[in-house]
This record gives C-alpha cells, structure tokens and sequence, in this order.
C-alpha cells in the first residue's frame, strides 16, 4: 500500500485493535465492579469507599491459589490459571466481606447512623484491606495471566485478512466481555425472578415494609455479600489478567467505579453497566494518540506532524472525574434515574 | 477509683495536653531535643490541618476525602510564590504558556456564556471543542520549550520571589478556589457525592502537579525553598548565641583545658543552632495555630455559630427557619479548606522542599482524618490533641516496627531472604493499624477523647 492514498478499512482495523477492544473489556471490567457498587448502595446504603482494595483483595487470593496450582503443575493449557480457582478465591473473599459486615458495617445499620458514618467506616475498611493487600504481597506491580496469550494475534489475523493493519483478540479480552455477559445476565436474573432475588429489591425499596412482610434483614445483607464478593473477585481477576496486577491501580480504580455508578443514575444496575461503558469508551477514546489513524485517512499533504492525542494518558483518571462533574450539573440523577437515600 | 475517674472527666484536657507534654519532655532529655521540636512543629502543623478538617466535619458534618489535594494546593503555591523566576525559561516559553492558558480560559469563557445565552448546546459543543485543540497545541508545544531548558536544575517557569510567607496565603486562597468550585457542584446533592467529588479532585490535582513539569518540576522536586527563619549556620556565627552556650555550660567548661573547651564550645553552639532553628520555627506555626483556633472558637460562639451548629444537628428544622443550608455548607467547607491550604503551605516550608511523591492520601488524607476523630470531632482543641497524638504515634510506629523486626531478626540467620522480606512489608502495617485506630475510635468512643461540649446528644 502506497501511504498517500485512502485506506478507510485499515484504519478502522487499527481502530479495532487499540480502541474498541480495549474499550469493550474495559468496560466490562468497570461494569462488574459498578453493579458491586450499586448493590451494596442500594441494599446496604452506602457509597462502599472499600470496593476497588476489595478487588484487589480477592486479586490476591486468585493470584496466590494460581501460583500454589502451577507450582503444582496443577494446570489446564491454553485456559489461565487464575480462572479455575476464581471459586474458591470467591469463597474467601465472602467470608472477609462478611467478617468485615460483621465487625464494623452491623453496628452503624443497627444503631441506623447516618450514611456518611458509613462511608467513613468504609474509608477505614478501605486501608486496612489496602494495607493486608500490600503486607501479603507487595507493593509493586505483577502478572499472574499464563496460558495462551492470544485467541488469534495480528499475524495470523493479517495472514487471514491481508490486510496491511492486523486486530489481535487477547485471551483476557475474549474471557472478559464473555464473562461478564454471563454474570451481569445471572445477576438480573436472580434479581428479577428468584425468591431471594425479589426479597433483595423489596427490601432496597422500602425496609419496613420489607421487614413487616417476613423478609428476614440479616439473610438479605449476607446474599449481598456474597454476590458482591463474587462480582468483586471475578472484576479484580479479569482487570489484572488484563493489564496486570497493582494493588495502587486497583485503589484508584475506586475513581473510575464511582464515576460510571452516578453517570448511570446511583443506585441502578441498568445505568451501573451504561455508566461503566461510558466511562471506559471516553478513556480509551480520549487518551488515544491518532496520528497512524488519520494517516490511513487523510492524504500525504495533511498528514499529522504531532500525536493527535486529545488527553495524555497521565490523566485517565481525570477523564472519568470530568465525566463525573458534567454529569452532576447537568443532571445529577443520572442516566437512568436512580434513588436517592434519605437518612431515617 | 471512682474519685479518679471524676478527676480525668472534670480534668480531661488539661491532663491529656499535660500527659503529652510530659511524652515529648522524655524525647527531648532521652533522645535529643531537636527530634522532640521537630515532631512538635510537624504536630502543630498536622493540627493546623486537622483544625480545617474539623471545622468542616465537627462544624458541618462534610466529609472531605481530599485533604491531601487541598495541602498539595498550599505547598505548590509555596514554590510559585517564593522561588526565583527562571527568566530563560521565561524567555522561551513564557509568552507562549501565558497564551495558551488565556485562549484555554477564554474557550471555556465562551462556553460559560453561550450556555447562559441558550445558544445551540451543539454549537457550544464545537466550539469548546476546537478551542480546546488549539488550547491543547499551543500549551503543549509551550510547556516542551520551557522544560528543555536546562532540565537538571530548572526546566520549570520558577515562581515570583516574593518572601515565603505570603505563600501561606495563596495556599489557602488556591485551596478555597477549588473548594468552592467543588463545593457549588456538590453541596446541594446527596452527602456522599462530596466525599467522591474530594477524592477525584484531590487525585486530579496530584497528577497535574507530578506531570507538569513546566509548572512545580513535576516528580524532579524543587530544592532550597526560601526560609523565613535564620540559618544554622549563621546561628552558629552569632555572638549573642555562643555566650549563651559558654555561659549555660561554664561549670563544665571550666574544668577542661583551653583547645578542649573550643572543641566542646562548637559542639554545644552546632547542637543549640539547630534547636534554635526549630525553636523560631514551633513559635511561627504556634502562632498561627493559636490564631485559627481563637477566631474559629469565636466564631463557634458566635450567632453565626449557633446557625452552623443548629444546622448541623437539625437540617430540616433549620431550613425552616430559613436558613440558607446550602451556602452555609459551602461557606464552611471553603474556610476549612483554606485551613488546609495553609497548613500544607507551611509543612512546605517547614521541609525546606517540594516533593510531589510526597502527597500519598495514607499520611495527609488519613491520618488528618484519624487526628480529628481520635481528638474528637467538633471540638478544635480535641483536634489539636488528636494531632499531637497520631503525630507521635506515627512517626514511632515507623522504629517500633523495625524494631519489632529486628528482634524477630535475631532468631533468624543473617541476611535471611525472608528477613528482607519482612523489613519490605513492614511500613504497610500502617496503612491496617491506622484504619484499626479509626474503625474502633468510630465504634467504641464516637465523641473521642475531647468530646464536643455544645452537641446535643
């Protein structure tokens, strides 16, 4: 291909690759830690400051089980280690969650304090997690992903296609978007039509009422949990599988979370899952340097000199912060109206 | 026993502040006296800022998670200030950055006001939009000529030279800037939308300072800030300071021959330099603690005071009373702010440098908040208290901890891998004991040790 003329399908092939993909599994990851979010906010109701140190905790559990299964040799080629012990990684994780349900969050819903109380106690909740994290494996960033890196890479792809810009489909990307469709319809289904699903909603939406039609409190907040630890384990496993481990990046994910759970209307999980793609597609889209991009389309004469990049990758976090702000002036419900809790 | 209860609740701050005192007074006669000023002055500071802390929680009950962005605020705005401009940065850059910022200002300018006008939001869109490409092209080209030139020692614009102490209060001017603005957005939503809107800002604020180098030098640092007390090395030249020294010593002195007594003279006038730097530095920040706490106490007292407090305790009977709950909120959250703003301006000018690797949310965020809850909350010399308290106990667990390793050491082999290991990891146990303090000061003694005395309970 001679660079002076127009390639519209390679530039959108290079597209692909370095910002739809990442975008799409990006996303995901943010969904499942957003609808963890708004799971404890509508249920719990607080604004769960500990969400991205848990991630990054049952991170730690899946990142130890897999080191001890291939020291083993205890693996399954071609599928990440990390995937076949997110159970068991799912199991400790509840029981710290309910532990910490125990120890700190029972007192201040008994004793019904104000929601900011809560928030705070779940600052607290927020280091020390952080800090067993980093105690138990450091502080500095590692990769745990093994297994086939590539369910087909940019060569087989450009020997396939012929063309000049290759799309390769990361493992990690593939599991993450298919995992996430098959949690994010488990959880609405369980919402919507079980039994303990319903008990959950009715007792979001009005805790007396719930309580005086026989919904028993304590079963409703040990199910959350257990569903929080589950969406928590497996959002931390795939963000890392993805782009490594590092229990500072999980911390700030907090940022990005919030972000998406207000875009979508605090509070609903439909908007939870619309706000974490916003946020996502935003990031990669607006940090994304589209010099090579805008050479496959323009001709030779207005090629770009500099980067083209809209924002520098630095400020990823500031992009989701941004989002935030606009939202909250514009219309601080959301997307999807959520609810708004009022202290009793 | 029950008399000595009675005691401890009728005398509870003058003991605690006398058993404190009496900690700091065992540093100084069995560690030296400049480490026992030194962890005075950095108290007073912590307390500075635990003071703005508290008058927005105590006061108003905003929680504020960005304290470490507000004190990053102060201590940048201490190199602004005080550091000599760099006039060949100035010469190659200086117009075109100061253009830049002006088309980036008038760009949202101009979106500000369309939007009030109800023009076309798509219209708006495009030109915020092209405004900020331009913005983007020019600043960024700005910024690399101002950092290439000479980058080892400057490669940033400097700042104004003005005396350092007037940086103390632009700190808090800029930190009141960004409170306000965050304040307008969230005040009137839901209580937990501040704490999120802090903690982005404050995250935001961090990664502005650590990567625009034009600006503070990003993560390179900017050494020999000015100081606004005397040198220890013109102390040590000082007459005055040295017949002091012969004359507190001259029993000692007396007995030793005449080179000896020069060589002890010179050690004592080096030991007594440095305390006497620390000294002028405790009075500096002590003045400028007792002066927040005064006014903030006449304030508290104050039939603005009584509206803040009634606010506070009842919103919706307030509101009634036509009370205006949002402004009120904002007013308090933009002074505690400026109070941070100030107090990292001075903990900048007390280290003498600017480390943008510096502002973790552990230290400036988190302990602030575990000072105003463990002094107690809404009571400013609770606060004070607090902060002397975790001040210490912060700066000992760092030794204690080693310490603790090292024993642990001793019955492990030398150089054990494992050893190393510990010593790594150990700091991190800092991050769980500090949240272990604030969960169970929360659950157990709410009030803390100073509880406030006009809350209704």
């Amino acid at each position: 291909m001679t660079s002076d003329s127009i390639d519209i399908i390679n530039a959108f092939a290079l597209l692909t690759n370095f910002v739809i993909l990442p975008a799409l599994s990006y996303g995901s990851q943010l969904a499942l830690g957003a609808l963890a979010v708004t799971l404890v906010y509508s249920v719990l109701r607080f604004s769960n400051f500990a969400q991205g140190d848990s991630m990054a905790f049952g991170t730690m559990i899946v990142i130890l089980l897999s080191g001890f299964m291939i020291g083993r040799g205890w693996t399954i080629s071609g599928i990440p280690t990390a995937l076949l012990v997110i159970p068991i990684a799912i199991v400790f994780t509840s029981i710290y969650l309910l532990t910490m349900d125990r120890l700190v969050y029972r007192h201040y819903r008994k004793i019904k304090a104000k929601s900011i109380t809560i928030v705070m106690s779940s600052i607290g909740v927020m280091f020390v997690t952080g800090g067993i994290v980093r105690i138990i494996l450091g502080a500095s960033p590692q990769r745990f992903a093994d297994g086939e890196r590539f369910i087909f890479s940019v060569r087989e792809f450009k020997a396939y296609t012929g063309l000049e810009q290759g799309i390769a489909l990361k493992t990690s990307q593939f599991l993450t978007v298919t995992i996430a469709i098959l949690l994010v319809t488990f959880i609405f289904y369980f919402l919507q039509k079980t039994k303990t699903g319903k008990a959950m909603r009715a007792y979001s939406d009005n805790k007396e009422l719930a309580l005086l039609s026989g919904i028993n409190p304590d079963k409703v907040v040990q199910i959350t949990w257990l569903l929080v630890a589950g969406l928590t384990t497996i959002a931390g496993t795939l963000y890392g599988l993805d782009k490594g481990f590092a229990p500072q990046q999980y911390h700030l994910l907090l940022l990005p979370i919030f972000a998406s759970v207000i875009v979508g209307g605090i509070g609903s999980p439909i908007g939870a899952i619309a706000g974490a793609f916003l946020v996502a597609f935003s990031e990669v889209f607006l940090t994304y340097a589209y010099k090579k991009f805008l050479i496959y389309l323009l001709p030779l004469s207005m090629h770009p000199s500099s980067l083209v990049q809209l924002i520098g990758t630095e400020y990823k976090y500031a992009i989701s912060f941004v989002i935030l702000v606009i939202v909250l002036l514009i219309k601080p419900t959301g997307l999807f109206k959520g609810k708004v809790i009022v202290d009793e | 026993m029950s008399s000595l209860n009675n005691f401890w609740q009728s005398y509870k701050a003058i003991t605690s502040y006398a058993l404190m005192s009496l900690v700091l007074l065992f540093v100084g006669l069995n560690q030296s006296w400049a480490l026992a000023l030194g962890i005075i002055n950095m108290s007073l500071i912590s307390a500075v800022m635990a003071l703005g802390v508290n008058i927005q929680w105590g006061y108003a009950g905003l929680f504020n998670v960005g304290i470490m962005g507000f004190a990053a605020l102060g201590g940048a705005s201490v190199v602004l200030i005080s550091q000599q401009p760099v006039t060949e940065a100035i010469e190659a850059g200086g117009i075109k950055m100061l253009l830049a910022l002006a088309l980036g200002a008038a760009t949202i300018a101009a979106g500000v006001l369309l939007n009030r006008r109800g023009a076309n939001r798509w219209l708006i869109l495009v030109i915020v939009v092209i405004g900020y490409i331009f913005t983007r092209y020019y600043f960024s080209e700005a910024s690399s000529l101002i950092e290439k030139v000479d980058p080892a020692i400057s490669g940033y614009l400097g700042g104004f030279g003005i005396p350092i102490m007037f940086s103390w209060i632009v700190g808090g001017l800029a930190a009141a800037c960004a409170a306000w603005w965050i304040g307008k957005i969230t005040l009137s939503l839901r209580s937990d939308y501040l704490a999120i809107a802090t903690l982005g800002i404050s995250e935001i604020i961090i990664y502005v300072i650590k990567n625009e180098d034009w600006l503070v030098r990003g993560v390179k640092n900017v050494y020999g800030l000015q100081r606004p007390v005397p040198y220890e090395v013109d102390m040590q030249k000082s007459e005055w300071l040295q017949n002091i020294i012969a004359w507190i010593h001259r029993s000692e002195l007396q007995i030793l021959s005449h080179s000896e007594q020069i060589d002890k003279l010179s050690d004592y006038v080096r030991e007594a330099s440095v305390v006497f730097v620390e000294l002028c530095y405790s009075g500096l920040f002590l003045l400028i603690l007792v002066a927040f706490i005064v006014l903030s106490n006449l304030a508290l007292n104050s039939p603005w005071g009584r509206k803040v407090r009634a606010i506070r305790d009842n919103e919706v009977a307030a509101s009634a009373m036509g009370k205006d709950i949002k402004r009120q909120h904002l007013q308090i959250f933009v002074l505690g702010s400026a109070i941070v703003g100030v107090a990292g301006a001075l903990l900048v000018t007390y280290d003498g440098i600017f480390i943008s690797t510096a502002y973790q949310p552990l230290r400036y965020t988190f302990l602030i908040w575990v000072m105003v809850i463990v002094g107690g909350s809404g009571n400013n010399l609770g606060s004070v208290l607090g902060a002397f308290i975790m001040w210490f106990i912060w700066i000992q667990s760092g030794p204690m901890g080693l310490w603790a390793v090292e024993m642990f050491g001793n019955y492990v082999q030398e150089g054990n891998s494992s050893l190393e290991f510990i010593e790594d990891r150990v700091h991190y146990l800092r991050l769980v004991f500090m949240g272990t303090i604030l969960l169970l000061i929360m659950r157990f003694s709410p009030g803390g040790i100073l509880p406030e005395k006009n809350k209704e309970l």
